[in-house]
C-alpha cells in the first residue's frame, strides 16, 4: 500500500504539490491525468525518493520514504519507475541493461539474473533482441526494454511517468499493450498519462491533478462520465 | 653536398641497445597511463563530491598539472620531494611526474565527457536501486571512458614523448637516455638521435593504430 | 617563512630566465601561427592527397619528442651544415615549426567546422573565394579555433622549458643552476612553478570562458 499524506513540494518559489492526500491499494491501477505543470510527474519521483519533499509523508508498505533512516536503495527495489525518456544505457546490450540491477543491487548470480532478464524481455516482446544495443531499437522497443528493466527487480509497485509521450504515435500502441498486460497480471500501478482511452480502459480509479491539487478522484466511468469540477470538464473537453 | 660524412652504420649497430631503451620507454608510459587513468577517475569523483576539501584537492591537482611544464613536474618529483628527505630513483621520479601530468589532463577530459552524459542516466540507475557509486561505476563511467577514448590515446602519445624528459633527472635506461649515453661514447649525435626519432615515431604510430583497433573491438554500440 | 641564501642577484638571474622563456615563446607562437595558418589553409584547400607530404612532415613534429627535435636540429645545423647559429636561433626555429604543426591542425579543423551549406550560400550570393574566406569562414572559424590556439600557446610556453638542451638558459634552466648552487630545490622550484602557473592559469581560464561563451550561442 502506498499512502501519500498531505505532501507539499516546491521548486524555488513555485509550489508544484499543494498538499496531496492519496492512498493506492495493492492490486490497484491508478491513473493520474492533468495538464502539464499540474505536479503529477513530480509526485511519482517523490514516491521513490528521487525527489525530496517539503512536508507531509509518503509511506510505502508502512516505511516512510523520506525518513533519514530509510535505505532508499533497498526501498527502490520495491518500486519500479519508467520515465517518459526511456534512458536506455547505451553501452550495454538489451540483456545487460536488464541484468545490471539484479546483479549489482540484488547480488543475483549471473545465470539467475540472465534467466530473469530473458523472462521479462520475452514478457514485453523483446525476446529476439537480447544481444542488440539499444541504439538499434525503436523508441517503443527501448521503452518496453525500460519496463522489462524495472520489472526484473520484481517490484511490488510500478510507476509510469508519461511513458508514451515521447514516442511516435505509431509506437504508442505496443507500449500501452505492455501496460495492459501488466495490469491484467495484477501489478499495482500508478500511471501518469495523457492517453484518456487507456485511462478509461485499465484504471480502477482515475485522479485529476490541477495546479498542484488533486481536484477529483473516482472510478473511470464516474470521472469521465460525470466530471464534477469545471476544471476537469474543461480539461476533458480540450483533450477529447 | 655536405661537408660531413654520415655514418649510419655506427648508429644502426647500436640499434639493439636502443630498442631495449624503447621497451623501457613503453613500460614507463603504459604504467603511467594505467595509474593515471585510475587517479583521474578518483579525481573526477572528488570533483563530483560534495566535499569542498576533496574537490579542492582535485582542482589544484588538475590546474597544476595543466599549467606548469611537465619537466617542472618531474623536477618536483625528483628534486622537490628530496627536500623532505625522500629520494626517488630517476625511474620512479619520471613515472611519478608523468603520472601526475596524465591524471591531471585526463581528469579534465573526463569532466568534459561527463557533460555529454545526461543526468537522467544516473537517475535511471538510482531508480533501479543502484547506489550513487554503483550508478557511477556501472552506468556513467563506462560511457565517460568511451567518450574520452581519443583524448586518452593522445595522452598516451604524450606520455611516450614525456619519457624523454627523464634524462634530466638522471634516467639512462629509456630510449632517450640510452641514446644520450651512446652519444657521449661515439659523438654521432645526428645519426643516433635520428634513429631514436624514427623509433619514437614508429612507437606513436603503433599506439595510434592499436588504439583504433582496440576501439573497434571494445565499442560496438 | 624560509631561511634562505637566495639573494637579489639570484632573483634577477631567475627573472632573466623568465624573460627568455617569454621571448622564445612569443617568437615561436607568432611565427608558428603565421606558418600554421598557411599550412592549415593549404591542407584544406588542396585536399588530403596533394597535401599528404606536408601532412606527414607536420605529423612527425607531433610524434617525436621536442627534446630530440632540438638536438637533431642543433646537430644538423651545427655539425652537418656548419652554419654556426646560436642556440637561441635553433631553439626559435624548432619551436616555430613545432608550433606550426599543431596550429595547422587547429586551423584545418576550424575551417572544416564551418558548415558547407553556409559557404555555398555565401558563394551563391556572388562572394569570391577571398571574400567568402574573410567574411564568412574567418569569423566562424576563429570562434572554433581560438580556444585551442590559446591552449597551444600555453603549451608552447611550457614546452619551451626544453630549449635548455641547445644551451638557452630559460626559466627552468636558471632554476636548476641555482638549485645546484644553493641546494634549496623546493623553494626555487616553487618560485619557478608559480611563475608558469601565474601566466598560464589566467590565460587558460580566459580560453575556457571564450569556449563556453561561443559554444552556447
Amino acid at each position: 500500500m502506498i499512502e501519500i499524506q498531505n505532501v507539499r513540494k516546491s521548486f524555488g518559489a513555485l509550489e508544484v504539490l499543494k498538499g496531496i492526500d492519496l492512498t493506492v491499494h495493492n492490486g490497484e491501477v491508478l491513473t493520474i491525468i492533468g495538464g502539464s505543470g499540474s505536479g503529477k510527474s513530480t509526485l511519482l519521483t517523490c514516491i521513490n525518493g528521487l525527489e525530496p519533499i517539503d512536508s507531509g509523508r509518503i509511506l510505502v508498505d508502512g516505511t516512510e520514504v523520506h525518513a533519514r533512516s530509510t535505505d532508499l536503495n533497498k526501498l527502490r527495489q520495491k518500486i519500479g519507475i519508467v520515465f517518459q525518456q526511456w534512458n536506455a544505457f547505451p553501452h550495454l546490450t538489451v540483456l545487460e541493461n536488464v541484468m545490471l540491477a539484479p546483479r549489482k543491487v540484488k547480488g543475483m548470480s549471473k545465470p539467475d539474473a540472465e534467466a530473469m532478464a530473458v523472462k521479462q524481455l520475452e514478457h514485453v516482446g523483446l525476446g529476439d533482441k537480447l544481444s542488440v544495443y539499444p541504439s538499434r531499437l525503436s523508441g517503443g522497443q527501448q521503452q518496453r526494454m525500460a519496463i522489462a528493466r524495472a520489472l526484473a527487480m520484481s517490484p511490488k509497485y510500478m510507476l509510469f511517468d508519461e511513458v508514451t509521450s515521447a514516442l511516435d504515435p505509431m509506437l504508442v500502441g505496443e507500449v500501452l499493450d505492455t501496460l495492459r498486460l501488466l495490469a491484467s497480471d495484477g501489478m499495482t500501478m500508478i500511471c501518469v498519462t495523457h492517453e484518456m482511452k487507456f485511462a478509461r480502459e485499465v484504471s480502477d480509479r482515475v485522479a485529476f491533478f490541477h495546479q498542484g491539487v488533486m481536484a477529483e478522484i473516482a472510478p473511470p466511468a464516474e470521472l469521465f462520465g460525470a466530471p464534477k469540477s469545471p476544471d476537469l470538464q474543461k480539461f476533458l473537453a480540450a483533450t477529447a | 653536398m655536405f661537408n660531413y660524412t654520415f655514418q649510419w652504420k655506427q648508429a644502426l649497430a647500436r640499434l639493439p641497445q636502443m630498442l631495449d631503451g624503447a621497451v623501457v620507454t613503453m613500460q614507463v608510459a603504459l604504467l603511467s597511463m594505467a595509474i593515471g587513468i585510475a587517479l583521474a577517475v578518483v579525481l573526477t569523483l572528488f570533483r563530483l563530491s560534495r566535499s569542498r576539501i576533496l574537490s579542492g584537492i582535485a582542482t589544484s591537482w588538475v590546474e597544476i598539472a595543466r599549467n606548469t611544464p611537465a619537466l617542472f613536474q618531474i623536477y618536483m618529483a625528483h628534486f622537490g620531494v628530496a627536500s623532505f628527505g625522500i629520494h626517488f630513483s630517476p625511474w620512479t621520479s619520471l613515472l611519478l611526474g608523468i603520472t601526475f601530468n596524465n591524471a591531471g589532463y585526463l581528469a579534465e577530459n573526463f569532466r568534459g565527457a561527463l557533460k555529454a552524459i545526461p543526468d537522467t542516466q544516473a537517475r535511471a540507475g538510482r531508480s533501479l536501486g543502484l547506489s550513487e557509486l554503483q550508478a557511477f561505476r556501472f552506468i556513467v563511467m563506462p560511457q565517460m571512458l568511451r567518450i574520452s577514448f581519443l583524448p586518452m590515446t593522445n595522452q598516451m602519445v604524450w606520455a611516450i614523448l614525456m619519457t624523454s624528459l627523464g634524462v634530466t633527472v638522471g634516467m639512462n635506461t629509456d630510449l632517450y637516455g640510452v641514446t644520450q649515453d651512446l652519444n657521449a661514447l661515439t659523438f654521432r649525435t645526428f645519426e643516433l638521435f635520428a634513429v631514436a626519432a624514427v623509433i619514437f615515431y614508429l612507437i606513436t604510430k603503433i599506439i595510434q593504430l592499436g588504439a583504433r583497433l582496440l576501439a573497434r573491438r571494445m565499442f560496438r554500440y | 617563512m624560509f631561511d634562505t641564501a637566495l639573494s637579489a642577484n639570484d632573483l634577477i638571474f631567475l627573472a632573466k630566465g623568465a624573460g627568455m622563456t617569454i621571448f622564445v615563446t612569443l617568437i615561436a607562437v607568432f611565427c608558428g601561427t603565421v606558418l600554421g595558418i598557411v599550412f592549415g589553409i593549404f591542407r584544406y584547400q588542396v585536399g588530403p592527397v596533394i597535401a599528404a607530404p606536408l601532412t606527414f612532415v607536420l605529423d612527425v613534429f607531433r610524434s617525436i619528442p621536442l627534446l630530440i627535435q632540438l638536438v637533431l636540429a642543433n646537430a644538423f645545423l651545427g655539425m652537418v651544415l656548419r652554419l654556426g647559429m646560436s642556440g637561441l636561433t635553433v631553439a626559435c626555429i624548432v619551436l616555430t615549426l613545432y608550433t606550426s604543426a599543431y596550429c595547422a591542425e587547429i586551423v584545418r579543423g576550424a575551417i572544416e567546422s564551418v558548415p558547407q551549406p553556409v559557404r555555398r550560400a555565401a558563394r551563391s550570393l556572388g562572394l569570391s573565394w577571398r571574400q567568402d574566406m574573410t567574411n564568412i569562414v574567418l569569423p566562424l572559424a576563429v570562434r572554433v579555433g581560438l580556444p585551442s590556439w590559446i591552449g597551444l600557446s600555453l603549451g608552447v610556453m611550457k614546452d619551451s622549458a626544453l630549449v635548455y638542451v641547445v644551451q638557452v638558459t630559460e626559466l627552468l634552466k636558471s632554476t636548476q643552476i641555482l638549485i645546484t648552487r644553493l641546494q634549496e630545490p623546493l623553494l626555487l622550484l616553487m618560485i619557478c612553478g608559480a611563475f608558469y602557473f601565474l601566466i598560464s592559469f589566467p590565460v587558460a581560464r580566459l580560453g575556457g570562458y571564450l569556449e563556453k561563451r561561443w559554444t552556447h550561442d
